[in-house]
Formats: structure tokens, C-alpha cells, sequence
């Protein structure tokens, strides 16, 4: 038996670390992949509660959230490949004008 | 006690690549950390009884989304990050809160959270039932999602693909 609390406290400091690294980080790329493991700290939030509760409904939950997180990735990857290509960079304190 | 002993390793493999993704400066290595966190994440919901969300997670996530980061970084050749200077006001009040808040915040969950022990495979029925549910009691924001995932896989093409006035420069 382990407490939930143990699963909440692990999805916290995941969502922590990818806060940081959304904050701290100046790579495009990076800031993208932070914002992937903060989705990963709640699928896991989901999914402990919905063990707590014996409610399927929260897998569900986590399946849709997956699937938005996966079309997020693609449309923004193609974001940033777009910048990339207009800017020829990836740091985004040098990307901070709307027009060239 | 072997439930908490595996919850465990899994879960310290989970925040050192958390932290390992935090501390590479090359791109390609915080993706690769990530994959890292994404599988022992999946091993955290087999452990809760989650069967389906742990297959999803190492086929969709650690498969198929973690495959199209990293043929971006390598697409755009993607460097070393570069050292830029963080504000001082961010360093000097963002560390001690951030300590803080998270102290707190982890009190408060293993204190005053009200909530119970859980069993391994605590999760009720197989994905079977999850299926039943996805396509009876969700069967509206399943066929809405796929319609996002259209518009979102159109969208992809129409941002990646290369303006026309560029090829016309290539070719002329």
C-alpha cells in the first residue's frame, strides 16, 4: 500500500520542474519539451485520483489529454520550424519582434 | 512494502530525469531525458492498475511524440543553448519562494490531504471497460477530438510547409 499522497507529491515535483524549465530555459525546443512533462505530472495527478475514487472516467480523462497533447506537439513543431526558418534561430529572446 | 519499494525506483528515476532534463544544455539530451521520465511514468500507472494509459503513454508519448521532437532538434540542427543573464530579482525572491511553496505545498498533501492508501492495481477493470466508455459515455468528445487531431495534422502541414515565394527564389 502506498499513500496517494506519495503519487500527488510525485506529479507535483514533476509540474514543478517543468515550470522551472518553462521559465529558465531559453531554447525553443527545451521550453516545448518542459511543457510536455508538466501535462505528464497531471496525467499522473489524473490517474491517482481516479485510482482513489475507483473511477475510470479519469483514465478516460488521460487519454484526451494525451491526444490534445500529442496535436499540440504537432502543430507547434511545425511553429517552430516555422520561426526557425524566418529567424534562423532558436532562442527566443532574439525572437521578440511580431514583424521582421 | 515491495509496492512502495518499486513505487519508489520508479519514482526517483522519474525526477532524475526530471532534473537531468532541467540541467542539459543540448536539446537532444532534455528529449532524451524526457523519454526517460515518460517511461517510468508508465511503469507508475501500471503499478496504480492503469494497463491502457500505460500502454498509450510508451506508444503515443514516449513513441510517437518523443520520435517527432527529436527529428525537429535534428532537422534544425538545433546547438547549445545559449548563456543569457537571468534577472536578479527572479533569483532572489523566485528560489527562497519557490522552496517555500513547494514545502508547503508537499505539507499539505501528506498531512492534511485527507486522502487514503491505494492498493497496487487499485484501478477497476481491464481496458476493455475503458473502451466501453470511450465510445458510449464519452462518444461525443472522442469524435470532437478527432476532428482536432485533423485540424491539428492540416495545420502542421500548412505551417511546415515552405512559402511559396521561397521556392520561387530557389528555382529563379
Amino acid at each position: 500500500m502506498v499513500p496517494l499522497s506519495y503519487y500527488l507529491v510525485l506529479g507535483g515535483i514533476l509540474f514543478a520542474c517543468g515550470v522551472t524549465g518553462f521559465l529558465t530555459k531559453r531554447n525553443i525546443i527545451t521550453i516545448f519539451i518542459c511543457i510536455e512533462l508538466m501535462l505528464n505530472g497531471v496525467n499522473l495527478t489524473f490517474v491517482a485520483f481516479a485510482a482513489q475514487w475507483k473511477a475510470l472516467s479519469g483514465q478516460v480523462f488521460v487519454f484526451f489529454v494525451m491526444v490534445v497533447a500529442a496535436a499540440e506537439a504537432a502543430v507547434g513543431l511545425a511553429v517552430i520550424i516555422a520561426v526557425y526558418r524566418t529567424r534562423e534561430t532558436l532562442n527566443v529572446d532574439r525572437v521578440n519582434l511580431l514583424k521582421l | 512494502m515491495l509496492h512502495l519499494i518499486i513505487f519508489s525506483v520508479f519514482g526517483v528515476i522519474c525526477v532524475a530525469g526530471a532534473v537531468n532534463l532541467l540541467v542539459q544544455r543540448h536539446p537532444i539530451n532534455s528529449a532524451l531525458s524526457l523519454v526517460v521520465v515518460m517511461g517510468a511514468l508508465a511503469a507508475e500507472f501500471l503499478l496504480l492498475g492503469a494497463e491502457f494509459v500505460a500502454a498509450v503513454q510508451v506508444i503515443v508519448y514516449a513513441g510517437a511524440v518523443m520520435v517527432l521532437f527529436v527529428f525537429v532538434i535534428m532537422l534544425l540542427n538545433a546547438g547549445e543553448e545559449e548563456h543569457t543573464q537571468g534577472s536578479r530579482v527572479a533569483r532572489l525572491i523566485g528560489i527562497p519562494g519557490m522552496l517555500v511553496g513547494s514545502l508547503l505545498m508537499a505539507w499539505v498533501l501528506l498531512e492534511h490531504s485527507g486522502t487514503q492508501s491505494v492498493a497496487a492495481g487499485a484501478l477497476p477493470g481491464p481496458p476493455k471497460m475503458i473502451g466501453w466508455l470511450l465510445f458510449h459515455d464519452y462518444l461525443l468528445p472522442f469524435e470532437v477530438t478527432s476532428v482536432l487531431v485533423l485540424i491539428a495534422i492540416m495545420g502542421a502541414v500548412v505551417l511546415a510547409a515552405r512559402p511559396e515565394s521561397v521556392q520561387r527564389k530557389k528555382e529563379g
